[in-house]
């Protein structure tokens, strides 16, 4: 079986039971052995990661204030890590090496952390399979001709086949948890400015954030506790101090309630995936959880929504990529024409169909239909959530609603891709935590996940049922 | 609106994104694009009238710090990434702008 948890893994590092360096070598082998197959990883840092973990060895006065003492944890590539070569699976960044550390890639090594390599995605976080990446295929490890899901594909399989227990992602319509459903383990979205987005290469501004994939509940937790607080270097970042969400895990959820959006549910998804769902809130219900049927008559429109807000604000934010402070460029004669060869050559098709479908968007004579409007829907998207959770707790849903599908299934199809999203994307356009569990598998043994989204800075309730549901299921 | 998304649009919008595209991404982009454009025109159908706008969900994400001078980046540092500088007088180095 795969390595530990990660709690498990610092607690036997403590106890003298193994040493960093044994944990960080056993996880390079994995990743040796498994990893010409699944293609989770585009760069592996062996060198410094053993460097690391011999230090940390050596510094036992330090391990009590370390509570990810020694644990190999992979980075999604649009976290930048100061010397460390970070792409975002993009052409544009192929050689690009960060000068600074993402606030996330500090507080997880400052927490004791050996981070072990950068996971593959979907160029600049944008699709749904990680078939986007510019540099290599990731293949689902429960099936190896279907995809990981997306965008965070790399950190979710590396997760999934046992390379490394924790690895981060970005979630900006699903990233984080889709895959995490998709490969059959945990996959969190905190609140929207729960975690500090310095360092993270930006997609959509109002609706990224940072969080991680662990095969536990627990290590979930413990990562959104070491991963949580304010920054002065990212001022969306909340003020909201971490909290202690492992102290959370109670296994106690008698009269929690759980609204479930039954209309929502009632096309489109798949009818293992749904059996699956139903038999988690069954599972919830016997745990002493009240369910209730809910109604979110706006998130019908989610998906279109979303996806204008995302290219509006994905064409903003990769104006940067110019050629002249970073990356590549494109010879030329003039500097117009280096602008244009270098993003035309630099990106890929579905960043460059985004890019295009944002500037349509917010171009004169259009801002007021399609723009404005999204943002006026996404209002009334919020409304009827805040209205749901006034009477429940947590809204439950299938977190995507087909399993993992078969490689180039969907590459030719951008729009039937995006419906990947559809029970995603409200979490990001409401800024509400939401989490992938897994809950059982479809009758061809793929990985099906359950998905609570809370009230804003909630997690630890999440944390909670999550937690208890998932010892519910294994024993 | 979609009825009318052509080629004409996709060049005048790749102007503006500065991307050069080829025809044959033309050629690709103008359906892709306007068939999203179509399944997007039922969020015209909702009625928002008298809606605010939602720019970020959450009011409570975002603070403020005081504007105080503090060490940045090094300018070896930031220049070491570009594609063309000159070190010594620190600078990044373009193409010609003007003809």
């Amino acid at each position: 079986m795969p390595l530990d948890s990660a709690c498990e893994i610092a607690g036997a590092i403590r106890a003298g039971r193994t040493s960093a360096a044994d944990v960080c070598r056993a996880a390079l082998d994995r990743i040796a052995t498994s990893d010409p197959t699944i293609g989770a990883f585009l760069t592996v840092a062996a060198e410094p990661a053993l460097a690391r973990a011999a230090a940390l060895d050596a510094d036992r006065d330090a391990w009590p204030a370390l509570p990810l003492l020694g644990v190999p944890v992979a980075l999604k590539d649009n976290l930048c890590t100061r010397g460390l070569r970070t792409t975002a699976a993009s052409r544009i960044l192929e050689h690009y090496v960060p000068p600074y550390d993402a606030t996330v890639v500090e507080r997880l090594t400052a927490a004791g952390a050996v981070v072990i390599g950068k996971t593959n995605c979907d160029e600049f976080a944008m699709g749904s399979s990680t078939e986007n990446s510019a540099f290599r295929v990731t293949r689902n490890p429960w099936a190896h001709d279907r995809t990981p899901g997306g965008s965070s594909g790399g950190s979710a399989a590396a997760v999934a086949s046992g390379m490394v227990p924790l690895a981060l992602g970005s979630d900006t319509g699903g990233s984080i948890r889709q895959p995490a459903a998709l490969c059959g383990v945990v996959g969190v979205k905190p609140t929207y400015g729960r975690v500090s987005r310095y360092g993270l290469l930006a997609f959509a501004s109002s609706l990224d954030q940072i969080g991680p994939f662990a095969r536990t509940v627990a290590d979930a937790a413990l990562a959104c506790e070491v991963l949580a607080g304010p920054d002065a270097r990212d001022a969306t970042c909340m003020t909201a101090p971490a909290e202690g969400f492992r102290s959370a895990l109670t296994g106690e959820i008698r009269g929690v309630r759980i609204g479930v959006p039954r209309s929502l549910l009632a096309d489109g998804v798949d009818r293992d995936v749904l059996a699956a769902f139903d038999r988690a809130i069954e599972a919830l219900a016997g745990l002493g959880a009240t369910i209730a049927d809910i109604a979110l008559p706006h998130s019908a429109h989610a998906i279109p929504v979303y996806y204008l807000i995302c290219t509006a604000e994905a064409s903003a934010n990769l104006a940067r990529y110019d050629g002249v402070r970073y990356g590549f460029r494109a010879p030329a004669a003039a500097l117009g024409e280096m602008y244009d060869r270098t993003r035309d050559q630099g990106f890929g098709p579905e960043v460059k169909r985004r890019i295009l479908l944002g500037t349509y968007v917010l171009s004169a004579g259009y801002y007021d239909a399609y723009y404005l409007k999204a943002q006026q829907v996404r209002t009334l998207i919020k409304r009827d959530y805040d209205a749901a959770l006034s009477s429940v707790d947590l809204v439950a849903m299938p977190t995507s609603p087909t399993p993992a599908f078969r490689l180039g299934e969907r590459t030719d199809d951008p729009l039937q891709m995006y419906l990947a999203d559809v029970f995603t994307v409200a979490a990001n356009l409401t800024g509400m935590p939401a989490i992938s569990v897994p809950c059982g598998k479809t009758g061809g043994g793929l990985p099906c996940g359950l998905q609570l989204t809370a009230r804003p800075l909630e997690e630890a309730l999440m944390f909670r049922v999550a937690d208890a549901f998932e010892k519910e299921v294994r024993t | 609106m979609p009825a009318d998304f052509t080629r004409a649009d996709v060049e005048r919008i790749a102007r503006l994104a500065r991307i050069e595209l080829t025809e044959h991404e033309k050629d690709q982009l103008t359906p892709q694009l306007s068939s999203f454009l179509a399944y997007a025109e039922q969020v015209q159908q909702v009625a928002t009238s008298g809606v605010p706008p939602t720019s970020h969900a959450l009011a409570a994400a975002g603070t403020w710090r005081r504007d105080e001078p503090q060490p940045c980046l090094p300018r070896a540092d930031a220049l070491a990434q570009a594609p063309d500088a000159d070190l010594e007088h620190g600078l990044f180095k373009v193409p010609r702008v003007l003809g």
